[in-house]
């Protein structure tokens, strides 16, 4: 983790020195439709950097332009210190696994593995392939064609054309889309072992929240061509920026408020009537009227008038009705409507430590002021809502 | 590969599963329209032809001829037409070689740089078509002749003599070869490089393959198929052709072709019968020998 970015911050002012995937306004237009907005960011060497957003949202478009097969309309790429914008692909230290693998249909597994060292000038790639393979765990597939493999497999193969260049960069384009759950965490921790090993810098790209959280040391949350927020993974869910950030990582419950006093290192917040507060250093705005969040998994449900879990107590939310419950495995999870009509999701864990509730019955939310962050009122609420649940 | 699925021994095996009787007379029945056509128009030709090849060549077609399974006519076809023989499939290899280096470039350009002109293209390909054959051989008795612009154009460049000519030598004879059968060699050639994966060449130039490495890497072996049909198409209908020589040549140009109309015309029919069996049987072997190299099988 010792590579991770610092969270957020404006990455045009970071010196460019070493090897850091650096890029600089980049933008790319088809026609009057722009697909990518004044990208500025910085991937430091040697780190896991994550790409996350909704289809659509540009982000193999962004690859694209680093891997070199699509020309940015304007803006820099800079790798290693030098600017490579114009750099033909087969000349740029990058290597890609494409989202539709590409892979060569008229050759072997084993040869579209060693292509690229092939094309470096290498003669004896048998052993380095063999390994990659071994890697991958298609060692026994070395011989057949690309139409002879499953999807998984071909992703695999996919994955190893481009990982066995070792090079300065590697783009991940959903590499483990297709693969099944347990192929899919056994691929992320081999990816993630191999790139703390050999110290490439990855961009991977995915819908899979989970999958980015757990593997990046930076994730950039992308949406209709811009980057909503950049940071570490657990910053990124602790301090969201924007209510899409918000929903679209993990689940926000967010309640129109204001704020009422704001002197001092807590805030107070009217909600609906009710006296709330929050952290004054989670305030993401300035402006008087915000969207109040807190994620489900923070909240503690009693029955009405019950008092408060010590770990919960500080902000309260009185007069829920639970609506509905459904139990899925290692949680639970509640629907609560409100007063004033609006439905709360509250996550309890099955500890055996809660009671009991059923629908029809009256609660309150607890949760502690310091799970408590505030978005500016002007965006949509519900931004990035369910936009994928994989 | 992908197109195995496409080969019908593939379907039918599957698909017979259920209820095999039926689909298996199904698949019969569709194919005897076309199993007759060949009993028809292929196995009855062929079978009498061979048949023909072996009469009394001292019959003829008035009296008739005797079977006498004299297989002597096939030394003597050997021992007369050798020369126009070699010569047949020696040109329709040079056509065949020149509609590659020109229809390779074509197809390609066709495919990949032809954008929105690219049914225009073909189309301009195919147009010779509409014009018959003989007309388009015979415009080039005027191309290459004596007092038009090329020759001239030639002679003033001293790449020709002041005595120089081009129409009847094997080059017109050739260039009238090419000519005929470049759409043959470009059609089949445009069909299988327009399915070539475009994502594959950005695959092959992130992986350092330069353009050219690209190209002779992945287009150009996912183009085989295509590069193999075009030339069959091409060599294979030029071994046999005898209007370009006949319209564009001289006597010491003739080719195979010829003799076999000339000994049909004479009424020698066992002779041109048996020229006829062994220029089938020599383009067969050589077909089936280039098939075998360019590794088809594996391609298709
Ligand atoms: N060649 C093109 N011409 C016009 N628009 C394009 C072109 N390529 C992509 N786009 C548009 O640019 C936007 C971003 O596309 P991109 O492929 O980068 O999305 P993505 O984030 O990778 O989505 P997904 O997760 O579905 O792969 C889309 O709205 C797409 O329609
Ligand atoms: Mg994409």
């Amino acid at each position: 983790m010792s590579a991770a970015a610092p969270a957020g911050a404006a990455p045009t002012e970071g010196t460019s020195a070493g090897t850091d995937l650096v890029l600089r306004g980049l933008r790319k237009s088809y026609g009057s439709f722009t697909a990518v907005h004044d990208l500025d960011l910085v991937v430091p060497s040697g780190s896991f950097f994550a790409l996350l957003g909704p289809s659509g949202c540009g982000k193999t478009t962004t690859l694209r332009m680093v891997a070199g097969l699509e020309e940015p309309t304007s803006g820099q790429i800079m790798l290693g210190g030098s600017d490579v914008s114009r750099l033909k692909p087969y000349k740029r230290p990058v290597n890609t696994v494409f989202q539709s693998y590409a892979l060569f249909p008229h050759l072997s597994i084993a040869e579209n593995v060693a292509f690229g060292l092939k094309r470096r000038g290498k003669k004896k790639v048998d052993a380095e392939v063999a390994a990659m393979l071994e890697l991958v765990e298609l060692s026994d597939l070395a011989k057949r064609r690309p139409a002879q493999l499953s999807g998984g497999q071909q992703q695999r193969v996919a994955l190893a054309r481009a990982l066995i260049n070792r090079p300065q960069v590697l783009l991940l384009d959903e590499p483990l889309g297709a693969l099944d759950l347990k192929l899919r965490r056994q691929m992320q921790l081999e990816l993630k072992h191999i790139q703390t090993e050999v110290g490439l810098t990855f961009v991977h790209v995915t819908h899979d929240q989970e999958e980015a959280m757990t593997m990046a040391d930076t994730v950039a949350v992308m949406n209709k061509g811009r980057i909503e927020q950049m940071g570490a993974p657990e910053d990124l869910y602790e301090n969201p920026a924007t209510t899409f950030v918000a929903n679209f990582l993990g689940q926000s419950n967010l309640v129109a408020g204001s704020v009422v006093e704001g002197g001092g290192e807590t805030v107070a917040l009217d909600v609906q009537g009710t006296r709330l507060t929050a952290p004054r250093a989670r305030l993401a705005t300035d402006a008087p009227q915000v969207w109040v969040g807190v994620r489900p998994e923070k909240i503690t449900l009693t029955r009405a008038g019950s008092p408060a879990p010590s770990a919960a107590a500080g902000n309260l939310l009185a007069g829920g009705v639970v609506t509905d419950i459904s139990f899925v495995g290692v949680s639970t999870q509640y629907v609560v409507r409100m007063p004033w009509g609006q439905e709360l999701s509250v996550f309890l864990q099955n500890t055996g430590a809660h009671e009991r509730l059923v629908v029809g019955d009256a609660v309150d939310l607890h949760w502690s002021p310091d799970h408590t962050f505030c978005l500016d009122a002007s965006q949509d609420a519900r931004a990035g809502v369910e936009e994928d649940e994989s | 590969m992908s197109a195995a699925s496409h080969l019908p021994g593939g379907g039918a095996s599957a698909a017979s599963d259920d209820a095999p009787r039926k689909r298996g007379l199904g698949g019969y029945l569709l194919l005897s329209p076309g199993g007759l056509w060949l009993v028809v128009f292929f196995v009855v030709p062929t079978v009498t032809l061979v048949a023909t090849s072996l009469y009394d060549p001292s019959g003829s077609l008035q009296l008739g001829y005797a079977m006498t399974w004299h297989w002597q006519n096939y030394t003597d076809a050997v021992v007369d037409y050798g020369p126009q023989l070699l010569r047949s499939l020696q040109y329709a290899v040079i056509a065949t070689i020149a509609c590659v280096l020109m229809g390779y470039p074509l197809a390609y350009a066709i495919a990949f740089k032809g954008g929105r002109f690219k049914n225009l293209m073909l189309v301009a390909v195919i147009a010779p078509f509409f014009t018959s054959f003989l007309v388009r051989t015979l415009s080039w008795q005027y191309i290459l002749g004596d007092n038009e612009a090329v020759v001239s154009l030639l002679r003033w460049l001293h790449v020709l003599g002041p005595e120089g000519h081009l129409l009847a030598t094997p080059f017109a004879v050739i260039t009238g070869l090419t000519y005929n059968f470049l759409p043959f060699l470009v059609l089949p050639l445009y069909a299988s490089l327009e399915k070539v994966d475009r994502r594959l060449l950005e695959a092959a130039s992130d992986l350092y393959a330069s353009p050219f490495t690209a190209f002779r890497k992945v287009t150009l072996p996912l183009s085989m198929p295509g590069l193999v049909a075009g030339t069959l198409l091409t060599f294979i209908p030029a071994a046999g052709d005898y209007i370009n020589s006949e319209l564009l040549g001289n006597p010491t140009t003739r080719m195979v072709g010829n003799e076999i109309q000339d000994l049909f015309a004479a009424g020698d029919y066992p002779t041109a019968s048996s020229l006829s069996v062994i220029l089938m049987a020599a383009i067969v072997l050589l077909v089936a020998i280039y098939v075998r190299r360019a590794g088809t099988e594996e391609l298709v």
